[in-house]
């Protein structure tokens, strides 16, 4: 690829406001990471633009490469530069020389949710059905003569609906997005789990639980219980981030008594989703639903011991008794 | 080596710091060359065991079960590397040293063990000669560089044999898993069927299958270049004088 000039001698049309006739313009030299060739010389650029304003100005000369897909860095071996930091406060002279990265189609939190969701909640559905292929021909499109199959379809398919209800109504991602390899890695994982769990589920030598509808019924009060605490905590967090200033809090418990959890650990969003597959396995008395559901515990212990560590960290007066994922434990 | 006499606390954080940036302390250097040497004569052990059984018998076939004990002994007792690596003493990624010496016990235990018909098959002894001549290069590779005196012969053995051992060694295993899967299918090993109390389902007959696909793909991207890259790593570090 040839390396190519811009020159903007007119700050306004990209937005930037030139407000002080007399402030030192910045110089920006993009290069290809790899290659090194030159790809952009931006002249005149405001020494108060942060890295996302280059990248708005890089992707009006190269329209296939929208900023979130743009990785910016000062040295090709260090890590990206944030879409905030200020083009003054880096360790560059007036002068400065950025290497580009293509970091691939990206896509956005809320796709990336949806697909998980929906893909999951239809699978399972397939096999709840019985389309052909799947079981022995004898039994297709018949249903299975145990009421449990049929709730357990009613439940995993609730959880995953509100999944979907909360992706597109109450979560605000924080991340822009994510690369597509990771989308399919992540796909894979929820449509494959939720195949192979609605395989046994819903198999015609299905074996309901040994203890009969007590532990169907038990374990549809603990689902329930879970699914709305779960639910409760989404909308916490919501409102938290939602209020506006900048002033950053940590969580805490409302009068919602399912929210009194967060007395006891940081993250009870993923305490009460581990209990929803916990009884969902006991629901259905699965193995492989158990071991969906430890996975499921090992990725989010992780996650949580994560966010544990970052309020501890950020917030001096953290409650000191709040364990990450399963009060006084763990 | 280090200064502080050992067992003082001076050593443990001066050890804790090589550990860190620049390999194994004293007497963890001392317990890998003992390990090393072991295994090394461990493998030897294996050689001489089918040389002679061959000699005795005339023929190739079925000299298996001449070395069959310390085959099973000097493989599993790999298990150790992977917590050698676990606890840092050994420059090596956990995962990937778990991967492969799981597929050698795998191999050891759940195919040439579990399946007694395979045993005789000449397959095995094709992985298991591949083997032996691998390990014995490579443990005495290890041995030497943890003395600060690698010989070029057996860093240019472990290069340049890798190119024969490891189709062999691959060859040998394919061929086996695929001996084994009539006698699988037949008996239903290792597998469970449908209907349980836990509705669960294995069919090891599938499993194995899968796992001979797995050799496929795995070579160019994982096994071949992951292996490459550790013994092109484990030979610069050797090539490093000694740091303490």
């Amino acid at each position: 690829m040839s390396s190519v000039w811009c020159l903007f001698s007119h700050p306004k049309d990209v937005g930037i406001t030139s407000a002080m006739s007399r402030t030192t313009f910045f110089e920006v030299k993009i290069l290809d990471a790899k290659t090194k060739e030159q790809l952009c010389f931006l002249d005149k650029v405001e020494p108060y633009s942060t890295t996302g304003d280059i990248k708005i100005l890089f992707h009006k000369l190269y329209p296939q490469w929208y900023p979130a897909r743009q990785a910016l860095k000062l040295d090709p071996k260090e890590k990206s530069l944030r879409d905030d930091e200020v083009l003054q406060n880096l360790p560059v002279g007036t002068s400065a020389t950025f290497y580009f990265r293509d970091l691939g189609p990206q896509f956005g939190w809320t796709m990336v949710f949806l697909a998980e969701c929906v893909g999951a909640l239809l699978t399972y559905l397939l096999f709840y059905f019985r389309v052909p292929y799947i079981y022995s021909h004898r039994f297709i499109s018949t249903s299975s003569p145990h009421p449990v199959v049929t709730l357990a379809c009613a439940c995993h398919s609730f959880h995953y609906g509100k999944r979907l209800i909360e992706t597109i109504f109450v979560h605000r991602f924080s991340h822009g997005t994510m690369p597509l390899r990771t989308i399919i890695r992540n796909c894979a994982y929820y449509w494959g789990f939720s195949a192979w769990l609605a395989y046994y589920i819903n198999h015609p030598l299905y074996t309901p639980p040994s203890y009969g509808d007590l532990q169907v019924h038990y374990a549809l009060v603990l689902f329930a219980m879970c699914e709305i605490g779960n639910f409760s905590i989404h909308l916490t967090l919501n409102n938290l981030k939602g209020d506006g200033s900048r002033g950053r809090r940590f969580p805490v418990p409302t009068k919602n008594p399912f929210t009194w959890l967060f007395y006891f650990v940081s993250c009870p969003n993923y305490t009460y989703e581990v209990g929803s597959w916990v009884s969902f396995s006991i629901m259905t008395q699965c193995l492989p639903v158990a071991l969906y559901t430890s996975l499921g515990f090992l990725q989010m212990t992780i996650w949580a011991k994560g966010k544990h560590r970052a309020y501890s960290r950020e917030f001096k007066d953290y409650p000191a008794n709040r364990t990450a994922i399963i009060p006084l434990v763990l | 080596m280090s200064a502080a006499a050992p067992g003082t606390s001076k050593t443990g954080h001066s050890d804790v710091v090589q550990k860190k940036k620049k390999g194994p302390g004293a007497l963890a250097t001392a317990y890998l060359v003992i390990y090393n040497v072991v295994m090394t004569a461990g493998w030897l052990v294996i050689a001489v065991g089918l040389v002679r059984a061959y000699l005795a018998r005339g023929s190739y076939h079925g000299l298996y079960y001449s070395i069959e004990k310390p085959l099973k002994f000097f493989q599993t007792g790999a298990l150790l590397e992977i917590l050698h690596c676990a606890v840092g003493i050994v420059p090596s990624s956990v995962v990937l040293t778990g991967f492969q010496v799981m597929s050698r016990v795998f191999l050891t235990w759940a195919v040439t063990h579990s399946v007694r018909e395979v045993q005789s098959e000449d397959s095995v002894l094709l992985f298991v000669t591949a083997w032996t001549v691998t390990e014995i290069i490579r443990y005495s590779f290890y041995t030497f560089s943890l003395l600060n005196h690698l010989p070029y012969l057996i860093k240019w053995a472990r290069y340049t044999f890798f190119f024969a051992l490891y189709p062999m060694g691959v060859t040998g295993e394919l061929l086996t898993i695929y001996a084994a899967l009539p006698f699988v299918q037949k008996t239903g090993l290792y597998s469970i069927t449908l209907p349980n109390k836990y509705n669960f389902s294995f069919d090891y007959y599938t499993f194995l299958i899968l796992t001979m696909i797995s050799y496929i793909p795995l070579p160019p991207e994982k096994r071949t270049n992951a292996l490459w890259k550790e013994q092109r790593k484990a030979c610069r570090h050797s090539e490093y004088p000694s740091q303490r």
